[in-house]
């Protein structure tokens, strides 16, 4: 019997954030990441699991901090204006170090915008959100089977560096339906909880990094009477207020995401063997610039794609190394301009990068992308 | 046994930070008698706590503890309690805290009737910021952002809890010190949301700019105020002036809290036992 499934992006993600083992979710209806709640709230109890229906995005945000501290794997979702709400707390699981995955899929913004409609508005909202220094990792697919994979990606990220990951997904993945098969449980690799490696009599301190600089911070209810703020804290998980223990603090957060970046940072490349150009995008966008670049290729054009699956931390050695490599880099979002501005900092000026943007309500025909690839060969095809 | 409330403080991270004469001390100190008196276990029992005075309590408190954001406690307090129906989960708040920037989150978890035991220290005033006029200071009395006196009516969290939805609902004072303790720990045998506004002195930041500076005034003005439930239940109302207010236990029910109620979704989804 086929495993085949007509599925959806915004399913396949809740399909995907449960095989990892997310067990409980608080969230609040907005289009178009609503499919995500209602998958949960069927399936969840299923499975022991609890969904719960809060009355803010603030709030569903709290209620799944508090869950995660448990020891339950949490999930949220939202979309645009309730992105913007979850923005305090996703600051307060940055600081005080909790595994949760926000799942926002995007539509046009700002404030209500076009409700419903595809955007790629929030990719710098995704890293600068909050308030204060913290690193941010966000993940991007462009299919409904990757948005099962980059859910699971997300939850194992996020527990395995004790940080909240954003799923940045866009309507165009989303609401897109496609025939998958998904993987079974057992061919899942799946990063469970960190335990502390000492107990209280030893000296156990909940905060204090392990090798990788990641903390193994108790979970409530195991005896540890552990404190947990959003104040800075030293080791001991209590406030002080030292210049000191500030700046190894943020240091540490930093530092805890960049020496793993190789491991978090996934890009993919198509038709880059002879590309003398490039176009880089991500996300439901790649599908339609992927089309451009073959239509391109028809026309003798020697160009093709970079992918960037995770968004950040930002593929800096990646793109650095393909502005060595080809003549120039197109690259196309659905807003005004955003992640351009980080392929042309990595670049660093080894070639030419043009913008394809779009931000109308519409997703870009891949005409248009052909155009913007054709202009950048200028003579040079 | 005379000082055995004293196991249940992190003595390392003692002095507090509370002014002289503060009536947080006595709130916290009955919130953990109150535990001792029911015996709950320290190691199952989890503290959590919002922004300002009062939830500074939960870093001096020998539990899991979770200072979270301003506003914000009750969320959290239910993602623990539900994540995890085993943990007695006790909240601690201000009147700043639960009533303005969290009081969508107080009605709602009341509605919810979540088994969580919240204890909201009212000081009449944001004092962490210095004196600003909270919605519970008194129309009338002066705070550094009511200078000519507070414009607003006041909330009575004790009645909007009541309305919704919570099944516990008691008021005491920082005077009436074991009263308060017996409030708390009747609390935590009500299996839902239970609520304790525990009305506390502020003589630094509220009672200065109110010609209340003497904590000892302020606790005397408790005990002339405060009115036990069953005498107030027979004040005639034009004897419900002024100052008076009732303290006890204002309202129960016994609604199914949310954590038995989705037991019930499990079982018909299928999920019980996984």
């Amino acid at each position: 019997m086929s495993k085949a499934r007509l599925m959806q992006g915004n399913e396949a993600c809740a399909e995907g954030a449960l095989a990892a083992g997310v067990r409980f979710f608080g969230g609040y209806p907005i289009t178009p990441s609503t499919e995500i709640a209602e998958g949960m709230a069927k399936m969840l109890p299923k499975v022991g699991g609890k969904f719960v229906q809060m009355e803010d995005e603030i709030a569903s945000m709290g209620v799944v901090l508090g869950a995660s501290l448990t020891g339950k794997k949490a999930l949220t979702a939202s979309s645009g204006p309730g992105i913007s709400l979850k923005q305090e707390l996703i600051g307060y699981a940055a600081a005080a170090e909790i595994p949760v995955v926000i799942v926002n899929v995007q539509r046009v913004g700002p404030s209500t915008g076009q409700p419903t409609a595809p955007s790629q508005g929030d990719v710098m909202q995704a890293r600068w959100g909050t308030h204060g220094d913290h690193p941010m990792i966000a993940l991007s697919p462009w299919s409904v089977r990757e948005a099962f994979d980059t859910a699971v990606m997300a939850v194992n990220y996020s527990e395995r560096f004790r940080t909240p990951v954003i799923l940045l997904m866009d309507e165009i993945v989303g609401h897109l339906r496609e025939k998958v098969e998904l993987p079974e449980a057992s061919e899942l690799e799946i990063y469970p909880r960190r335990q502390p490696d000492k107990t209280r009599a030893d000296g156990y301190q909940p905060y204090a990094p392990a090798e990788d600089l990641v903390p193994n911070v108790a979970d409530f209810g195991n005896g540890y009477h552990i404190h947990v703020t959003g104040l800075i804290h030293d080791e001991t998980g209590f406030p002080v207020g030292s210049p000191k223990v500030t700046r190894e603090a943020i240091d540490r957060l930093h530092k805890k995401i960049a020496i793993a970046q190789d491991e978090i940072t996934h890009v993919e490349e198509y038709c880059m063997e002879d590309a003398e150009y490039a176009v880089v995008a991500f996300g439901g966008t790649a599908r339609t610039a992927y089309e451009a670049v073959l239509e391109a290729r028809k026309k003798g054009i020697k160009v093709g794609m970079v992918r960037l699956i995770t968004i950040w931390p930002f593929a800096d050695k990646a793109i650095k190394a393909l502005a060595a490599k080809v003549k120039g880099i197109l690259v196309t979002e659905l807003n005004y301009g955003q992640i351009v501005n980080e392929v042309e900092r990595a670049a660093a000026g080894q070639c030419p990068v043009e913008l394809c943007a779009k931000y109308d309500m519409t997703i870009f025909e891949p005409e248009e992308i052909l155009e913007s690839i054709e202009n950048l060969a200028g003579g040079n095809k | 046994m005379e000082r055995s409330f004293e196991q249940y403080f992190r003595q390392n991270r003692l002095p507090h930070l509370w002014c002289p004469g503060c009536g947080n001390g006595i709130a916290t100190k009955a919130i953990v008698q109150a535990i001792e008196k029911k015996g709950l276990d320290r190691d199952k029992t989890i503290i959590v706590s919002g922004i300002g005075c009062s939830s500074r309590a939960s870093g001096y408190m020998d539990f899991d503890t979770l200072h979270t954001a301003h506003g914000r406690a009750i969320p959290f307090a239910t993602g623990i309690k539900l994540a995890n129906p085993e943990l007695n989960v006790v909240v601690i708040t201000g009147d700043g805290d639960c009533t303005a920037i969290g009081g969508n989150h107080f009605i709602h978890g009341c509605r919810r009737n979540v088994d969580l035991t919240v204890v909201l220290f009212n000081n009449n005033i944001y004092g962490m910021t210095g004196g600003q006029a909270s919605p519970m200071t008194p129309t009338g009395k002066k705070a550094t952002t009511a200078p000519y006196g507070a414009v607003d009516p006041t909330f009575d969290a004790c009645k909007l809890a009541e309305a919704a939805g919570a099944t516990y609902v008691a008021r005491s004072t920082a005077y009436h010190v074991q009263h308060l303790t017996d409030m708390i720990a009747n609390g935590f045998d009500n299996k839902g949301f239970s609520f304790i506004e525990a009305m506390v002195q502020c003589p630094t930041a509220y009672g200065r700019k109110n010609k209340m500076s003497d904590p000892v005034e302020l606790m005397k003005w408790m005990r002339d105020n405060a009115v036990m439930k069953a005498a107030w239940d027979k004040l005639p109302e034009d004897k419900k002036v002024g100052d008076k207010f009732p303290i006890g236990l204002l309202y129960q029910d016994t609604e199914v809290d949310y954590a038995t109620a989705y037991e019930h979704v499990i079982e018909v989804a299928g999920g019980a036992g996984k």
